[in-house]
């Protein structure tokens, strides 16, 4: 199982992001030469989101987002550059280790999906079974993985057994073994295309998703809800599920206020790319949106402590909400009528 | 955001290992990464949801201490797993771990069961073994 003792490490530049599915879109990219940031990957892959689903529990809380599902960046990604990806599960747990064995020593850096909550250079706060973490696999030292894994300042390393026991991480979208790399990359792309294409998609799931959880109404529902939450489910339960939107707002990944300020700063590489000077605009209005939900999580924050009239303060924070709702439908109602010029 | 209010409020949580990337913008506007340590608000947030699972397990070592539950139940929740997950690392179906939940039951274990669950939580079998291991922690 571990006769394996020759050293293998394949060039690669570890780079910090925000996020980890863009973390490790970009980075891979990064080492095809393809140099995209994260928040053009972020863009790019239509990342900005929300959604509210009261009848999802996960620990008794209901399921909010920020984000589409994990990997629908990373595919957009790669479907709008033209990158072809390999990517494969296994039932066998010794094969999966043996398949990444051989592809890092071709040289190539290796994703692998994993679960968290084993995570063993991870702070102990943040281990929660949360099983849509990405990392890159880029060598191997005897029983350690070398391993870039975007949420942290600089590369870190798994033994054997620890990455195999992240990559079979059990619950909720268990990773089953999943790696991927990417095969194959264009000499050529058109990015302003991707931008557009990005754009377009992110405004239609903001806007016209014909469910009511998802999107700008979603937010709005949310928005509702919250303001029956203390009568609903009395004051302990009611901060609980206001602490579940902090958390899924600003833990880790999302680079602060549910990724708006990453999007911001996409809007901002946008207008450079496509030469739309409207898309700076569009930029400080998702900045302003941002630190509306920046404000939010302020008020939610002093209701922890239970400093304000419980009644006032839920009201306050869900009508933020609403106007949080409607700044970003006027942002992408403006977006989705993009195109080049 | 701008530059300087990204916030810095590090209690801890981190415990040195890593910063969080935020994105702001810079005195001319434009968009810049920066570290931050954390924030109050996320930090009372993430605070909270730990308190839930600590009292849990408190709640469920007084049981496993005066007889209840075997010291299976008090693993389970220090690990945040419910029947399900632990069903899933184990390979145990839920209605043998439901027996494997009470003392007497638990007290006649094999060592090829105890192993499962004592590898799924990280502990030896002596520590899964000896219910003295959680009379003080």
């Amino acid at each position: 199982m571990n006769e394996n003792k020759e050293e293998i490490r394949i060039d690669f530049q570890h780079y910090q992001a925000a996020h980890c599915e863009n973390g490790v879109t970009s980075s891979l990219l990064k080492h095809y030469n393809i140099n995209l940031s994260e928040a053009m990957v972020f863009g790019i892959g239509s990342g900005l989101f929300f959604s509210y689903m009261p009848f999802l529990k996960l620990n008794y809380l209901p399921v909010i987002s920020f984000r589409p599902l994990p990997g629908m960046i990373f595919r957009r990604v790669s479907k709008r550059i033209g990158i072809k990806i390999h990517s494969q599960k296994f039932k066998d747990h010794e094969k999966s280790m043996q398949v990444l064995d051989e592809t890092i020593k071709k040289g190539i850096p290796t994703g692998c999906r994993v679960g968290v909550y084993h995570l063993t250079y991870f702070p102990r706060p943040y281990r929660f079974h949360f099983n849509a973490h990405n990392i890159i696999v880029f060598g191997r030292e005897n029983d350690n993985y070398l391993i870039s894994d975007p949420i942290m300042e600089t590369p870190v390393t798994l033994t054997y057994k620890d990455l195999l026991r992240v990559r079979y991480a059990r619950g909720i979208s268990a990773p089953k073994g999943r790696m991927y790399y990417i095969e194959d990359v264009p000499e050529k792309y058109d990015l302003s295309k991707a931008i557009i294409k990005g754009i377009r998609q992110n405004s239609k799931h903001m806007l016209n998703i014909p469910v009511p959880l998802f999107g700008v109404k979603g937010i709005r529902y949310m928005a509702r809800r919250m303001k029956k939450w203390p009568d609903k489910l009395g004051e302990k339960k009611a901060s609980l599920y206001l602490g579940q939107v902090v958390r899924m707002l600003e833990e880790i990944g999302t680079g602060g206020a549910g990724f708006r300020f990453i999007y911001a700063a996409f809007l901002q590489e946008a207008a450079k790319v496509l030469n739309q000077d409207w898309l700076n605009e569009m930029s400080r209005k998702m900045t302003e949106a941002g630190d509306q939900w920046r404000e939010f999580a302020i008020i939610a924050g002093r209701i922890f402590k239970g400093r304000d009239s419980e009644e006032e303060s839920y009201n306050a924070a869900a009508e933020i909400l609403m106007d949080i709702a409607d700044r970003e439908e006027q942002i992408f109602r403006k977006l989705k009528k993009i195109s080049m010029k | 955001m701008k530059k300087k209010d990204i916030p810095q409020d590090n209690e801890g949580l981190s415990e040195g290992k890593l910063r969080d990337l935020c994105y702001a913008v810079d005195e001319n506007g434009n968009y810049m990464t920066a570290y931050s340590t954390g924030w109050t608000p996320k930090n009372v947030a993430m605070k909270m949801a730990w308190d839930v699972i600590e009292k849990k397990v408190e709640e469920t070592r007084k049981k496993v201490l005066s007889g209840k539950l075997s010291q299976l139940a008090y693993y389970m929740e220090k690990n945040i797993m419910n029947l399900k997950l632990l069903s899933q690392y184990t390979g145990i179906p839920k209605r043998k771990i439901r027996k494997h939940m009470k003392p007497k039951v638990f007290e006649g274990l094999d060592d090829e069961n105890l192993k499962k669950y004592s590898q799924t939580f990280d502990i030896s079998l002596e520590e899964l073994k000896d219910i003295k291991r959680i009379e003080n922690t």
